[in-house]
């Protein structure tokens, strides 16, 4: 400890003593300015729509019509109002309470939205729900990423995990003819990557990323050598698999806004959000999640009480790698229709960076996820009101957030202590 | 840790040093890495690469359809299936070698050493972007970055390759420069960021990959990039003056670029062996709390060695888009030799000869897999799958020993926690 201490010391001296940190304030410094430039300088004087129904609601919401303009203008002073309330709170040493950004961020987005959308009409509740359906995957991704990592395994593999499911979700899913088995084999398939990332990071103790890195190589060469052999060959025997359809809830996909976005989905995502509530109960209330968080943090005091780590951690891994694979089965069942080469696209990469984002916590992670759906789909939506900001940097922005997250510039994110680290008892 | 040699004692003492502090996670999981690298052997290799291709050979002969007609009547006729199976993984590789080294149907030597020529040409940009990631994973780096660092170097030394009007000679030695200055800018973001803030190089890259590749799509939409005469995303092509030129002639596709990759190579031999910072690379690497402690600045190395890493990829970028594809490039140039470039380091055991004959062989792999797909029919894929297994079975001696039977080492140096 006392060495950590002195190297630290000796890296950046003197660099503690002032523990205030100014980056709230500058951060929407920042977007005001912004706000003040695009908004104002750039806008359009034209209302923009916000379409807040649809046909199947229980009661119809009137159509909001904000001025662009006006918009902007009220955005920029509030959020300039935010950059100075704060400075001035953190001057008088003063805790910033929690919603004071969260009502910053939701106003830069309404202003962003007015902006980039004037004189169209955006159709709200479709942009969630289509928003919700490209964050699925991310989310399941992203919650087998926080329950290896918080046991102690890096998992780079999670883009293999998603693509092995894509592929044997498609393929079983055809040959049976039922959503359910492609399902199913998924999660199987996800959790056959994870023995492969066991055996080498547990049993081998092989370095966790270079696995993780080698195995979604690995996967994406195996999944397209066998796509073009087989699938190619036969889609209508092998890559049609039969998806699953939208089930209403009845009553709460009636409630506006919320129900068409939440339930008005299909069988998967409403598994999604059992999974998410268990994982996120399971992982701090029970003992099985005490236990993977204690051999994550601490291995060897797991040990000594008793915990099989090395056990604990090849089946949590196993669970993270079927939860990851129900993700790619969302992919090929629900949005794509049928598998195709490296189908995921990267979307094991982005749940990753939402694990980070996240701060290795189910329900933080499963907010980013939500976050980076939303980016990618209001790219969508924008590309067809027509925006003034190229596509290239709507879809830029998750990496770009999760860089700036793990820089530490919107707070500390530390990783479980032992997340990496082979064990071996002795 | 019972070697006797001083060498290796003074890495155990550095190890111990780095285990006996507590927020060591990151130190010991690099030299443990770092300790599978290097305590395999040659011939392990060599039966990790076997072992690979006899993988790949199953897989090609359980997805081949004249093998699973053979099965079909197995119990009839056995000798079928086997004679199938022959047929189907001997064509395979056979046609993977004459695609990649000789091809001894041609009738003259010079047509039938051409493909050992494309292999070079293949080898070329895995060899320097794979130096990339072994300089970065001596000072204990992950550069998981190339695709981006490629992607960024392309566009500057495409840029200078067509935008600019320069001497002969001169130009391309200030393209391939620009490549060099273009990666190496991107690199040395990771680089910053681990030094200023400790955020993971890992993460930094791969999601800095992503960035490259939005923005030169971006770019590509734009006149900046795009060829002003066509509405498709693509470079104009390279100056004539730009072009890396032919070694053997026109009739072979071999380029200047390799030439240059071999110096590359030299180079980093030089830096990493040789130099005072190469030796402050390796001590950082092997231990940064004592070279720290030593009085190295580690912070600074950091962003150093991504600048030297981004600069490498950046080389593999240049002799791309200026020896071997000059008519212009897309948002795809990286081609997957950022990845492979990973994987090339890893089977180098992040030695600079041991990363350009990696190079060389993954090279082969790529030339002969384009012959195999198009002669036989199989898809390129197997080769990924066939160059990721290698790795797996290098960095896991005990598997491979395992599986040929061989003699496991008695004590292997393994304490990590405690």
């Amino acid at each position: 400890m006392t060495f950590t201490k002195i190297s630290e010391g000796l890296g950046r001296s003197g660099s503690k003593i002032d523990r205030r940190s100014w980056k709230l304030p500058i951060a929407f410094a920042f977007v005001s300015l912004i706000s003040g430039v695009l908004f104002i300088g750039f806008a359009e004087d034209a209302p923009t729509g916000f379409d807040l129904s649809t046909g199947t609601d229980l009661f119809q919401l009137p159509e909001v019509s904000l001025p662009a303009l006006a918009t902007g203008v009220v955005v920029t002073i509030l959020t300039a109002l935010i950059a100075v309330g704060s400075a001035f709170m953190i001057s008088q040493d003063r805790a910033v309470p929690k919603w004071i950004p969260i009502i910053g961020a939701v106003f830069a987005l309404v202003g962003f939205l007015t902006w980039a959308a004037a004189d169209e009409t955006l159709r709200v509740p479709e942009l969630f729900a289509g928003a919700l359906v490209l964050a699925v995957p991310l989310v399941f991704g992203a919650l087998g990423g926080v329950i290896s990592e918080r046991v102690g395994v890096v998992n780079i593999a999670i883009e293999a995990q998603l693509l092995a499911g894509a592929f044997v979700s498609a393929v079983v899913g055809t040959i049976t003819a039922s959503p359910f088995a492609g399902l199913f084999a998924a999660a199987v398939a996800g959790m056959l990557v994870s023995f492969l990332l066991s055996v080498f990071a547990i049993k081998y103790l092989v370095n966790q990323i270079i696995v993780g890195v080698v195995i979604n190589v690995l996967v994406s060469g195996l999944t397209g050598f066998l796509y073009s052999q087989w699938l190619v060959a036969s889609p209508e025997k092998l890559n049609n698999p039969e998806g699953f359809s939208e089930v209403p809830i009845p009553f709460l996909s009636g409630i506006p806004i919320i129900g068409p976005v939440l339930f008005k989905q299909t069988l998967i995502v409403y598994l999604l959000y059992i999974i998410v509530a268990a994982v996120a109960f399971a992982m701090y209330r029970t003992r099985w999640g005490l236990r993977l968080r204690a051999v994550g943090e601490h291995p060897k005091a797991a040990d000594t009480v008793g915990i099989n780590v090395t056990r604990t951690r090849f089946w949590n891994v196993a669970l993270a790698g079927a939860i990851a694979g129900l993700g790619g089965a969302f992919i090929t069942l629900s949005q794509t229709g049928q598998f195709g080469k490296d189908v995921t696209a990267g979307a094991g990469f982005i749940a990753l960076a939402a694990v980070i984002f996240g701060r290795w916590d189910p329900i933080k992670a499963t907010l980013a996820a939500l976050l980076f759906g939303f980016a990618s789909n209001l790219q969508n939506a924008l590309s067809v009101v027509g925006s003034p900001v190229p596509s290239e940097f709507m879809l830029m922005l998750p990496y770009v957030v999760t860089i700036i997250a793990v820089a530490g510039l919107v707070g500390k994110s530390r990783p479980p202590a032992a997340s990496g680290t082979p064990y071996i008892k002795g | 840790m019972s070697e006797p040699t001083p060498q290796k004692s003074e890495e155990a003492a550095l190890t111990e040093g780095a285990e006996n502090s507590e927020n060591n996670q990151d130190t010991s999981r690099w030299t443990n890495a770092f300790r599978e690298i290097t305590t395999g052997n040659a011939l392990l290799s060599l039966l990790a690469i076997v072992l690979a291709i006899l993988i790949g050979g199953v897989l090609i002969a359980l997805t081949d359809s004249d093998v699973q007609d053979a099965a079909g009547y197995f119990f009839a006729r056995p000798g079928d299936l086997f004679a199938a199976i022959g047929s189907a993984v001997g064509g395979a590789y056979l046609a993977l070698f004459q695609g990649s080294v000789y091809d001894f149907r041609r009738d003259d030597f010079l047509s039938a050493i051409k493909p050992l020529t494309q292999t070079l040409v293949f080898a070329t940009p895995l060899i320097a972007a794979g130096l990339g990631v072994a300089i970065a994973f001596r000072v204990g780096l992950f550069n998981i970055g190339g695709r981006g660092q490629i992607i960024v170097g392309a566009a500057f030394a495409g840029y200078a390759s067509f935008a600019w009007d320069l001497p002969i000679v001169l130009h391309v030695i200030v393209a391939v420069i620009m490549g060099i200055i273009g990666g190496a800018l991107w690199g040395a973001i990771a680089g910053l960021l681990k030094a200023r803030t400790g955020a993971h190089e890992v993460i930094v890259t791969i999601m800095l990959n992503y960035v490259a590749y939005y923005l030169i799509s971006f770019l590509l939409r734009t006149d900046l990039l795009k060829n002003p005469g066509s509405n498709n995303p693509k470079t104009p092509p390279a100056a004539d003056t730009a072009v890396l030129p032919p070694i053997f002639g026109d009739g072979f596709k071999l380029h200047w670029g390799f030439v240059v990759v071999i110096g590359a190579t030299v180079l980093a031999w030089w830096l990493i062996n040789r130099s005072s910072l190469g030796f402050k690379f390796r001590a950082v690497g092997l231990n940064p709390h004592a070279a720290r402690v030593a009085g190295i600045k580690v912070e600074r190395l950091y962003v150093y060695v991504m600048l030297i890493a981004g600069g490498y990829a950046g080389l593999a970028a240049s002799t791309e888009v200026l020896g071997t594809t000059t008519s212009g490039f897309t948002s795809g140039v990286d081609a997957g030799i950022g990845f492979d470039a990973i994987t090339v380091a890893l089977l180098g055991r992040s030695t600079p000869w041991g990363t350009f004959a990696a190079g060389l062989l993954f090279g082969a792999f790529k030339a002969g897999g384009f012959t195999m797909q198009a002669s036989q029919g199989i898809p390129i894929d197997i080769v990924l799958v066939v160059q990721s297994l290698i790795v797996l079975f290098i960095a896991a001696p005990p598997l491979v020993r395992a599986v040929f039977r061989l003699p496991q080492p008695g004590a292997r140096a393994k304490k990590v926690v405690g």
